[in-house]
């Protein structure tokens, strides 16, 4: 064990000097939050909305009063002809246009049908899948505000009623979705390329070959070798989740213990997936390109960060099974958003320790005929 | 028991041989050249010796441990050094010699104790807070010797251990590898350059793998024993060789910096004779004179041989 401290010591030294090495490690992760925290957003603000009211009456201003106030939508302007609204359309002054035939305000205070149309540009279509949501629940609502209250409407009251309640995310803001699969990603970088590079820099340069020379056992070398990495890829990624808390309003509702277990657990099983990495590559370059091909990428695309694992083809949900992001999102949404433990997450643990340890031998392994 | 007793030793790659049936020993305090172009097979002899490269075949003893057997006995008892002086250029003097004496599992005291020597061996006294990028190259080599000497090997192993560093600083560094050879240290020593493979007490030529010349320089140059060489400086070089080569009694011609080396085939007549032919053909020469062989005139005949040897075979 002497021998893994001196290793650590030497690696501490070492990233203490290499101030760039240093900066990158810390800081270019809670970077990167920012950059995509506020670039990767599924809500939809500010639509550009264009009327065109052909009723003008005292209700069609109410109900073009209730699309602006729900804040989704801002008024681009009004047209009076339906050639103007697709000419604001093509032009992308607008993303939709709201159009009130004539004769809404009388055919609602009668209690009939009062058809409103409205146009979304579906050029990008999981905005105007959003927009249209957004649409049709404000119609609902101020329809309903709007109609008369009288004996006619009371009895067309439906016998069963739906009052959805969404859990942990009331608003169903998708950053607090998002961010975790972010911190995720994030720390994964991190963890990855700080043991995968450092090993293949010194085998460029030329120590790896020295250090082969002596008689350091391979148990030793990976321990001394993680430590440094696995207490700065820690210390990144709880810097990166307390500024996903001040920046997105991510909520902590678990205990922080149950956090830093997930965590370490995650992190050792990056770590030694870099470890293994820098055994197949000779070049820091290629180390780059074989981290990114696979676990950067399975990290986006395949653990439920993005595309819902649950809806990609059966091929694929099975190599998710193989991407520890896909755990630790579990458990990294269950404890800041549902105020999950370890008691609740023993399943996903348990897989992120088995992914760890998997990787860990294969690393020594690997390591260990390197040497030999 | 020889420090280093190779028998029938053969690595192969798939179905490359990289070395072929080696065999050689190496006496206590013995400096030990191993020479041969690149691709030879040295490296991957050096690399057998030192535990990190199973050979196929045969067998290689290292200060009496088979290297096969117990790769980690043997990398506790040798120290090597490669051509790149591998230090860790951000860490200091000093932590530079904590981190190879942590890695060897030396004990704080004896550590300090090794500390003091490798700072004299390098002649760092003073500076053992400078960074290792800062030093140049003499000072780094020196202290990369120092790093691999930390544990006292009884056997050193050093690959190209001269590359790119100043003549001062060469000479300099072969007075250390002397002492520590008077000392009792076993010096195996690669290199590039034959003026120090002069300097070895014992030299083995390796070509494709196979053990081509072995024996003290001076034994080693006894493969002209009946052949004359011959030195011809000329304005230019290249037309007395063209001349030279038309010559039924000179063997062969190789261009030695600015001087032609010839070698005369046994019972040719003298140097005398060969400039007057040179003369009678119109040639115009400086000085043509015979000289003692030189390691590399041994190694070219070595390869040359070698390679129509081969030739014959096939």
């Amino acid at each position: 064990m002497t021998k893994a401290l001196a290793v650590c010591r030497k690696e501490l030294r070492q990233i203490s000097r290499d101030r760039r090495t240093l900066v990158i490690l810390l800081f270019v992760p809670a970077f990167f939050l920012l950059l995509y925290g506020f670039a990767l957003n599924f809500d939809i603000r500010h639509v550009k909305l264009i009327v065109e009211d052909r009723d003008g009456t005292q209700a069609s201003r109410a109900m073009v009063s209730a699309f602006i106030n729900s804040g989704y939508f801002d008024l681009a302007g009004a047209v009076y002809s339906p050639a103007d609204a697709e000419l604001a359309l093509d032009l992308d002054r607008a993303r939709a246009v709201l159009v009130i035939p004539e004769g809404f305000g009388r055919d609602l205070s009668s209690g009939r049908a009062a058809p409103v149309q409205v146009i979304i540009g579906g050029d990008n279509a999981n905005t105007a899948t959003t927009v249209m949501g957004y649409a049709a629940n404000i119609l609902r609502s101020a329809g309903a505000a709007l109609a008369p209250a009288g004996p006619s409407s009371s009895e067309v009251v439906p016998p069963v009623t739906v009052e959805p309640r969404i859990w942990y995310n009331p608003e169903l803001r998708s950053t607090l979705f998002l961010v975790p699969g972010l911190i995720a990603y994030i720390a994964m970088i991190t963890a990855v390329a700080s043991t995968a590079l450092s090993i293949v820099r010194e085998k460029e340069v030329g120590t790896m070959e020295q250090v082969r020379m002596a008689p350091i056992d391979t148990l030793s070398f990976i321990v001394g070798k993680t430590i440094p990495y696995f207490l700065i890829s820690l210390a990144s990624a709880v810097l990166i989740i307390l500024a996903s808390m001040v920046l997105f309003g991510l909520p902590m509702r678990g205990d922080w213990m149950s956090l830093l277990v997930a965590l370490s657990l995650f992190l050792i099983g990056a770590l030694a997936t870099g470890l293994l990495i820098s055994t197949a590559s000779d070049t820091q370059q290629v180390a780059f390109q074989i981290a990114l091909l696979i676990s950067l990428l399975p990290t986006l695309m395949l653990s439920g960060f993005i595309f819902p694992i649950a809806s990609m083809p059966r091929a694929l949900q099975l190599i998710t099974y193989v991407v520890p992001a896909r755990y630790f999102l579990v458990a990294l949404r269950g404890i800041v958003l549902k105020g999950s433990s370890v008691g609740h997450l023993i399943v996903p643990l348990a897989a992120l320790a088995a992914y760890a340890l998997t990787m860990l031998s294969l690393a020594s392994i690997r390591l260990a005929r390197e040497r030999a | 028991m020889p420090a280093i007793d190779v028998q029938h030793l053969t690595r192969r790659f798939g179905a490359f041989v990289a070395v072929d049936d080696l065999s050689f020993s190496v006496r206590r305090g013995e400096i030990f050249g191993f020479l041969g172009s690149n691709g030879a097979g040295k490296s991957t002899t050096i690399r057998m010796l030192c535990g990190l490269l199973r050979p196929t075949s045969g067998t290689a003893m290292v200060d009496g441990v088979d290297v096969a057997r117990d790769p980690e006995g043997v990398k506790r008892r040798i120290g090597y050094m490669s051509q790149r002086f591998s230090l860790y250029e951000l860490l200091t003097v000093d932590q530079n010699i904590s981190f190879f004496g942590g890695i060897y599992g030396l004990s704080p005291e004896r550590l300090a104790e090794r500390r003091r020597f490798a700072i004299e061996m390098a002649g760092l006294e003073g500076r053992e807070k400078t960074v290792a990028r800062q030093l140049a190259g003499g000072w780094r080599q020196r202290l990369a010797l120092g790093c691999a000497m930390l544990h006292e090997p009884s056997i050193l192993f050093l690959d190209e251990p001269t590359g790119g560093v100043d003549p001062l600083s060469r000479r300099r560094f072969w007075r250390l590898i002397d002492s520590l050879s008077q000392s009792g240290v076993t010096i195996l020593v690669t290199t590039h350059y034959l003026d120090e493979a002069e300097r070895c007490h014992r030299v083995a030529l390796i070509h494709a793998g196979r053990l081509a010349v072995i024996g003290t320089p001076g034994e080693v140059k006894r493969v002209f024993a009946d052949r004359l060489i011959v030195e011809v400086r000329a304005a230019s070089p290249v037309e007395v060789m063209r001349a030279l080569d038309t010559m039924p009694e000179v063997e062969k011609t190789s261009l030695f910096g600015t001087a032609v080396h010839a070698v005369l085939r046994p019972g040719a007549g003298g140097e005398t004779s060969l400039a007057e032919r040179l003369r009678l053909q119109g040639v115009e020469v400086d000085t043509v004179s015979a000289v003692l062989p030189s390691l590399e005139d041994v190694f070219l005949d070595v390869v040359d041989r070698a390679e129509r040897g081969r030739g014959t075979a096939a």
